[in-house]
């Protein structure tokens, strides 16, 4: 039987991201729905980042301990061993300048930012510590001491979004902006950072990630709605790339710590943990994500068997 | 697609006879939109036109039930292709495979019997069986078709079987709990079309894409079967997504009632962990039926939680129910926090009062599901009721102190939460989650220096 395709008319194009300095990485630039290969170009796969932080993690679970409690210590160490991984880009979490934490100086952030960036060949992200005050003081140094990377910076949220825009503008960066699981927010903080000159194609959305069983449905549904109304509908201040931070919310859950012998029900502890990662990775690829930021290596091998298995 | 009252009306004889009990034909229009009155009570109205009507109102992708009357469930009338739109109606059905010829179906049934977890207040668990025969012979499928049937009298099922005779004897067997028959392909479909009008059960018909497999449909559709289901044999990821969205798309915005149908996949892959992703697609992107070759036990918690959060309403907040819970293992002194029951707020409340290591007791009250700004605003997160609850909850008894952290955004309240709770104190927390664990870790601090 006949069967004619109903496609869809679009009325965007994501804009590409090329970001790094030696070895480049490259994701975004299609023109239709999550691998709609039948009514759209794709010219990239999304992009998967290894999340390293600047000091031993306070509050990795076993299952990730067990992989990076050898190199933990040492950002550049973690790095090179993400790199030995097959990593394609590496996020760099300045954790230890939360003020919670070690309330660590930009200045300290600075240089772990320039010797990562001088030791290491990968394209670099750079991440706060998601405190909005403390990051508008960090950033604006660490995206001067990384200054002619190309790296991405982040996040720009309402309570700061002057500063950060300014930093990566300054700094020459690709910029996260981050709002809290809302289209118009979404939409409005775009508007407010390109207003400052900052130009849109270098702009990828956080439109805030959550965990399978935590939200999931709301980061879901909210990254879907963006891509319709920036790619089908021609919103151009929703029309762009996004990124999922996946590990950061996953590996909070009970369910990536919680042992078999305390929950018999859930099952064995390994395998759970690390699919946990690993389906809602899967999952924001279908709703949108073009970036995901991830830390469990084996997660990390079966998302990237499922892009292949897409592109195939 | 289903008509508006106003794109009924146009249809009506607009004379306001009121033969049909309705003071106008708009009104009577209405409530047929509604689905509460039938066309048939005008009596006016043409039979072309009651057959348009009709066609209207039919769901563009068909519902249907299997399994017993007491275990039946619902698959397909599916009306959305993103669940923002309305909202995915009838989760995905898991089932698991087992092989007529494997050695130790009791185990594996039971594996079906024991899989049933708790989560956010619903039971989820391993839907159905799916009886492959392997064996390709009736007496073998038989025998473990057996086995089933006295441990699980009721548990809806599927039959994996290419050969009719098999076919035959395995439904003679289940007639009170209509299974489901797989599948007729392009060699057996006028067998097993029969078999499955006969005992009116329903089918899945399965060939290789969207095109061939619309011709098998069509085949069926002749033979005046209805509750049919798709399967297009997709191998990669790629197949099922593309297959899948093209389907559902072609019912709901083209109207294409051929294709109108529920979709089965089959996510068998090599190894566990892949699989359970293909699943996961498949729930994520319009499959009504998975059919899994294992079912373990963290990969039913990872494809329990992936269904049931797809297929929350969207509209409806998703609720935690009202309680004193405990996180990490809290005594008398252990501080008492209180927040509203939506459950976003209670997940990262919660998250970061373990992310602070500090035992803790969360008070979590009914709003409706509500934020904790919104709940407020609303009037159901006001003093006197969190007064009331605090008093009826019972946890005066099992602390030593009597202080209580509001969340900062009503630090408003503290006041009027002080007057009504006699010889309690109330502590202004922090307005975001995030802040929590610095925020318990210096109470704990200041509490110890006293």
């Amino acid at each position: 039987m006949n069967f004619s395709i109903p496609k869809e008319t679009y009325a965007g194009i994501i804009p590409e991201i090329v970001f790094g300095k030696g070895k480049k990485a490259y994701f975004g630039g299609q023109s239709a729905l999550p691998f709609h290969f039948f009514e759209g170009h794709f010219p990239h796969k999304p992009l998967i980042a290894f999340e390293i932080q600047d000091q031993i993690p306070e509050d990795y679970p076993e299952e990730l301990a067990k992989t990076y409690s050898s190199v933990w210590d040492d950002t550049l160490r973690w790095a090179r061993f993400c790199e030995s991984l097959g990593a394609q880009a590496i996020a760099l979490r300045l954790t230890s300048t939360h003020p919670d934490s070690r309330d660590s100086k930009p200045e300290e952030a600075a240089d772990k930012v320039k010797k990562l960036l001088s030791e290491i060949d990968l394209p670099l992200i750079i991440l706060g510590s998601n405190h909005t005050e403390k990051d508008a003081d960090v950033l604006p140094i660490v995206a001067d001491a990384s200054r002619g990377y190309n790296c991405i910076i982040g996040k720009a949220q309402e309570g700061n979004y002057k500063t950060v825009v300014a930093s990566a503008m300054a700094g020459g960066h690709f910029l996260i902006a981050m709002s809290d699981l809302d289209v118009n927010l979404a939409k409005q903080l775009n508007i407010l950072i390109t207003q400052m000159g900052f130009p849109r194609e270098k702009i990828i959305i956080d439109p805030m990630c959550s965990a399978l069983g935590y939200g999931f449905e709301y980061t879901y549904s909210v990254m879907e709605r963006i891509r319709i109304a920036g790619i089908l509908q021609g919103d151009s201040m929703l029309c762009l790339p996004m990124v999922a931070d996946v590990g950061f919310y996953v590996w909070k859950t009970k369910e990536t710590q919680a042992s078999e012998s305390d929950i018999p029900e859930w099952g064995s502890l390994h395998e759970r943990a690390l699919m946990w990662e690993a389906v809602t990775a899967c999952s924001f690829l279908l709703s949108g994500a073009d970036l995901l930021i991830m830390r469990h290596p084996e997660a990390v091998k079966i998302v990237n068997r499922f892009m292949n298995d897409l592109f195939s | 697609m289903a008509l508006t009252g106003i794109e009924i009306f146009k249809l009506l004889p607009k004379t306001n006879c009121k033969k049909c009990g309705f003071p106008t034909c708009l009104a009577f229009a209405m409530k047929v939109a509604q689905g509460q009155v039938d066309i048939e009570q005008c009596p006016e109205i043409s039979e072309e036109i009651k057959a348009k009507l009709k066609e209207a109102s039919t769901p563009p992708i068909r519902g249907f039930f299997f399994g017993s009357s007491s275990t039946k469930i619902k698959i397909g009338e599916e009306l959305v292709l993103f669940r923002h739109e309305k909202k995915f109606f009838n989760p995905t059905v898991l089932a698991f495979e087992i092989k007529d010829t494997d050695s130790n179906i009791d185990l594996l049934i039971d594996e079906v019997l024991n899989s049933s977890i708790e989560r956010v207040g619903q039971t989820l668990k391993i839907d159905a069986i799916f009886l492959k025969n392997q064996s390709g012979k009736v007496d073998i499928f038989l025998q473990a078709l057996d086995k089933i049937l006295d441990k699980a009298p009721d548990l809806p099922l599927i039959f994996g079987t290419l050969k009719p005779d098999v076919a035959v004897a395995a439904v003679e067997k289940t007639k009170d709990i209509r299974p489901i028959l797989s599948e007729a392909n392009s060699e057996n479909i006028n067998e097993m079309a029969e078999i499955a009008k006969k005992y009116n059960i329903p089918l899945v018909v399965r060939d290789k894409g969207i095109e061939k497999v619309m011709a098998l449909l069509e085949t069926a559709r002749s033979k005046g079967i209805q509750d049919l289901i798709i399967d297009t044999k997709p191998e990669t990821a790629k197949e099922i997504l593309i297959n899948n969205t093209l389907i559902r798309r072609a019912a709901l915005k083209k109207g294409m009632k051929v294709l109108g149908y529920p979709i089965i996949t089959f996510a068998n892959r090599d190894d566990d962990f892949y699989e359970t992703i293909i699943a996961s697609l498949a729930v994520l992107k319009y499959s009504s039926i998975v059919v899994l070759s294992s079912i373990p036990k963290w990969k039913n918690l990872v494809l329990f939680t992936l269904r049931q959060n797809i297929y929350s309403d969207p509209q409806v907040p998703m609720q935690v129910k009202q309680g004193i819970y405990k996180v990490g293992e809290p005594d008398g002194n252990s501080p008492l926090m209180i927040t509203t029951n939506f459950a976003l707020t209670y997940f990262l409340v919660k998250g970061e009062i373990e992310n602070s290591k500090i035992p803790t007791w969360l008070a979590i009250m009914d709003c409706d599901g509500l934020s904790v700004l919104t709940a407020w605003a609303a009037g159901k997160f006001s003093a006197s009721k969190i007064a009331e609850f605090i008093k009826e909850s019972g946890i005066e008894e099992r602390l030593n102190h009597r202080e209580l952290i509001i969340p900062g955004y009503v630090a408003m309240l503290k006041a009027a939460i002080e007057d009504k709770l006699q010889g309690w104190k109330v502590i202004v927390g922090t307005k975001e989650a995030s802040g929590i664990p610095a925020f318990l870790k210096n109470y704990m601090k200041s509490k110890a220096l006293v």
